[in-house]
């Protein structure tokens, strides 16, 4: 904000007995308040979303129950809800990260896509043989998973660092071309009797989940928690770390904030860009790994519910806190997981759409504060 | 397989391209880059195609989705001008609400019938030049003849006229523009206004002419992004803009033919022997968007030619800067 306000313009006088104005905030709002006005959001955009519902013919309050109770309602469905969690929150790192550079990939989904498709590769190609132990597979996976994620975030990367290349649209291009490319898999070299997915994987290459350890303790049959949630809180934890407490983040965060300064601090903002992309793309991968050999254990068309893009939404809503992406990525886990019954089947992705336009809309809140004052009042 | 036949149907494909992009071009330079470019085309092809189902006039359909997809362009002008909030983030959200708002309204608007379409005719003259002729002027839906129309007129409008400049200036230095008397708030909203009807006309053109139908997200299948990308490449301008369309039309044209025929140049076709390869030939529009930004990101550096200059920057009066 500029120091000198200009004289602010006469206001307008209307029927209302007091003024509403709108001023620049001189002072950082209290910690709470940031919390209150994404909260004041969501509940804004349900209403609206309920309003929607209601007028294509449907029940916003039956709607709703039903999120709640298909996602949250016992330990069963919650343990589902954590399994959706598990690809968001990695995903919504991925998009946090380059976001406080301001590099905006929005190639989550194409990234989550080729991080399937690496650790598809070690189990169908085979690197290696189907007797190996877990303790081979799951790290060989992880592996290939990341890289090849991070591979397709390298490319729009150095497209932007060499070239100055849009980020936004090629990371995007990048996802139609994923898509194909696992296509041609499934349809061409992996497919298993004619049908559109492979074969499912050896069981050593299942990530362990819970279930798993029914025999000894039973309560615990169904569950199908896996340890890529494990990972993704653990991912969340690094993030944290090298975004508040690492050099490396202090640069990151320093060229999102104010380029200009980071320049002249000495900081290489090319070098930055390739290797924030790598990283966001990266974990974006090891997304798409979990949830392959986490949840689907074959690869596949439909893996993907549009989890790139609600990853972009979860991170906005958490105002990019690596830690804050956890607890809100269960809460759409439990959206995306109870959405599946929900008709008309685009309720989901239009509620995530409504969620975001009204977080942006109340970031105004943040930096301007509304004054209602009685007229006469004023000065 | 007859290649004028492809570069007709590519004519027409591109059409839904350039009417996308001038729209974005006329928002951009204004200074408000809308990244809903999908969103709206997403729900005007919806509205269109499910008010031509209900009424019956595709003219309607037609009118309704550019009303529609210009008033979703709103919201993200209030966000972007009055809540000065980051353009690009709001423009993504605009793509998520106008993609859920078309999928929820359009939920079994695929088994609906046929529509009646729009007309279809050729240009008495025009159409007997050799090769240009059978490309650009025979049996074309009219939407095609009305972006043919369009490219000199928005380029005339852009550059010579005087609302034109007010355009201009209201891209490259509000605050000179503001001073001036222009009234910079109003006029953004407006050119993003016209550039969501022009979206909602393009998600139309799919809709009621070019691929009639609703087919979910699948019926612009990104062309949206294209289109902004397509932007960068014209370099904002609209002449540039028809060239890429209508090159990009050509190419998902080509796409989608080259694996009907046995032959192809004389040899036998590998496309149609492996079927296979039609993965990574539908890669090839999207392959070739990445390219042609490097192409274009490469000449505006050369050639000094820049965004415009307030372009994604909000303008807040008495605020020093741009």
């Amino acid at each position: 904000m500029a120091d000198v306000q200009p004289s602010p313009a006469p206001a307008k006088r209307w029927a209302l007995p007091f003024n509403i104005r709108v001023e620049p905030r001189l002072t950082e709002p209290p910690r709470w308040y940031p919390l209150f006005t994404s909260f004041l959001a969501v509940v804004i955009a349900l209403i609206i979303g309920g309003v929607i519902i209601a007028f294509v013919g449907g029940n916003p309050f039956a709607s709703y129950a039903h999120i709640a109770r298909a996602s949250l309602g016992s330990v069963g469905v919650f343990s589902d809800t954590l399994v959706k969690a598990t690809p968001l929150i990695l995903v919504s790192l991925a998009a946090s990260v380059a976001f406080r550079m301001k590099l905006w990939n929005i190639g989550a989904e194409g990234q989550f896509f080729l991080g399937a498709f690496g650790a598809s590769a070690v189990v169908l190609i085979p690197l290696l043989p189907e007797t190996a132990s877990r303790w081979l597979f799951i790290p060989l996976c992880m592996l290939a998973g990341i890289l090849m994620g991070a591979l397709w975030g390298f490319i729009p990367g150095f497209l932007k660092a060499k070239y100055n290349v849009n980020e936004i649209i090629s990371s995007l291009m990048m996802n139609y071309i994923a898509v194909q490319w696992n296509n041609y898999f499934i349809y061409a070299i992996w497919t298993e009797g004619g049908f559109q997915m492979s074969k499912v994987f050896t069981k050593n290459a299942w990530l362990p989940r819970l279930t798993d350890l029914s025999a000894s303790i039973p309560w615990l049959r169904g569950l199908t928690v896996h340890l890529g949630f494990i990972f993704a809180v653990i991912a969340a934890v690094l993030v944290w770390y090298i975004l508040f407490r690492s050099r490396w983040g202090y640069e990151i965060r320093l060229i999102g904030d104010n380029p200009q300064a980071a320049r002249y601090a000495g900081i290489n903002i090319t070098r930055n860009i390739i290797l924030v992309m790598m990283l966001s793309g990266g974990l974006a991968g090891l997304a798409g790994m979990s949830e392959i050999t986490g949840v689907v254990h074959r690869l596949q068309g439909a893996i993907s519910p549009g989890f790139g893009f609600t990853g972009i939404i979860i991170a906005w809503l958490s105002k990019l806190n690596p830690l804050v992406v956890v607890p809100v990525s269960i809460l759409f886990g439990a959206l995306i997981l109870a959405g599946r019954e929900i008709q008309p089947s685009g309720i989901p992705k239009m509620i995530q759409g409504i969620i975001l336009v009204c977080l942006i809309a109340s970031d105004f809140l943040l930096r301007y504060r509304v004054v209602i004052a009685k007229r006469g009042e004023e000065a | 397989m007859n290649i004028l036949i492809i570069l007709q149907a590519g004519v027409a494909t591109g059409t839904i391209l350039f009417f996308a992009t001038i729209g974005e071009i006329l928002a951009e330079r204004s200074g408000v880059m809308n990244l809903g470019v999908e969103g709206m085309m997403l729900i005007g092809a919806m509205s269109a195609f499910s008010v031509a189902v209900a009424t019956g006039s595709p003219w309607l359909g037609l009118l309704v989705a550019m009303l529609v997809a210009g008033l979703l362009s709103q919201i993200h002008a209030f966000i972007a001008i009055k809540l000065q909030a980051d353009q690009v983030v709001s423009g993504l959200a605009l793509t998520f609400l106008g993609t859920g708002i078309a999928l929820v309204f359009g939920e079994g608007l695929s088994k609906s019938g046929s529509i009646s379409m729009l007309p279809d005719f050729s240009i008495p003259l025009l159409s007997k030049i050799p090769i240009l002729g059978p490309v650009f002027f025979t049996s074309h839906s009219i939407l095609v003849y009305i972006g043919y129309i369009m490219i000199p007129l928005v380029w005339f409008y852009i550059n010579r006229t005087r609302p034109g400049m007010h355009l201009r200036a209201v891209g490259e230095y509000p605050a000179a523009a503001d001073a001036l008397g222009i009234n910079v708030y109003r006029l953004r909203y407006f050119y993003v206004f016209v550039g969501g009807m022009l979206a909602g006309l393009a998600g139309a053109t799919i809709s009621l002419a070019v691929a009639p139908g609703w087919f979910s997200e699948m019926t612009t299948a990104g062309q949206g992004w294209i289109a902004v990308g397509l932007v960068i490449f014209a370099q904002w301008d609209p002449v540039r803009a028809a060239v890429g369309s209508y090159t990009f039309g050509a190419l998902r044209r080509l796409v989608l033919d080259i694996q009907g025929p046995t032959m192809l140049l004389g040899l036998a076709n590998p496309f149609y022997y492996n079927p296979y390869w039609g993965f990574f030939l539908q890669m090839l529009p999207y392959a070739f968007t990445i390219i042609v930004l490097v192409i274009g990101s490469r000449e505006a550096v050369r050639k000094r030619i820049g965004a415009p200059a307030a372009l994604g920057v909000p303008y807040i009066r008495g605020e020093r800067g741009l």
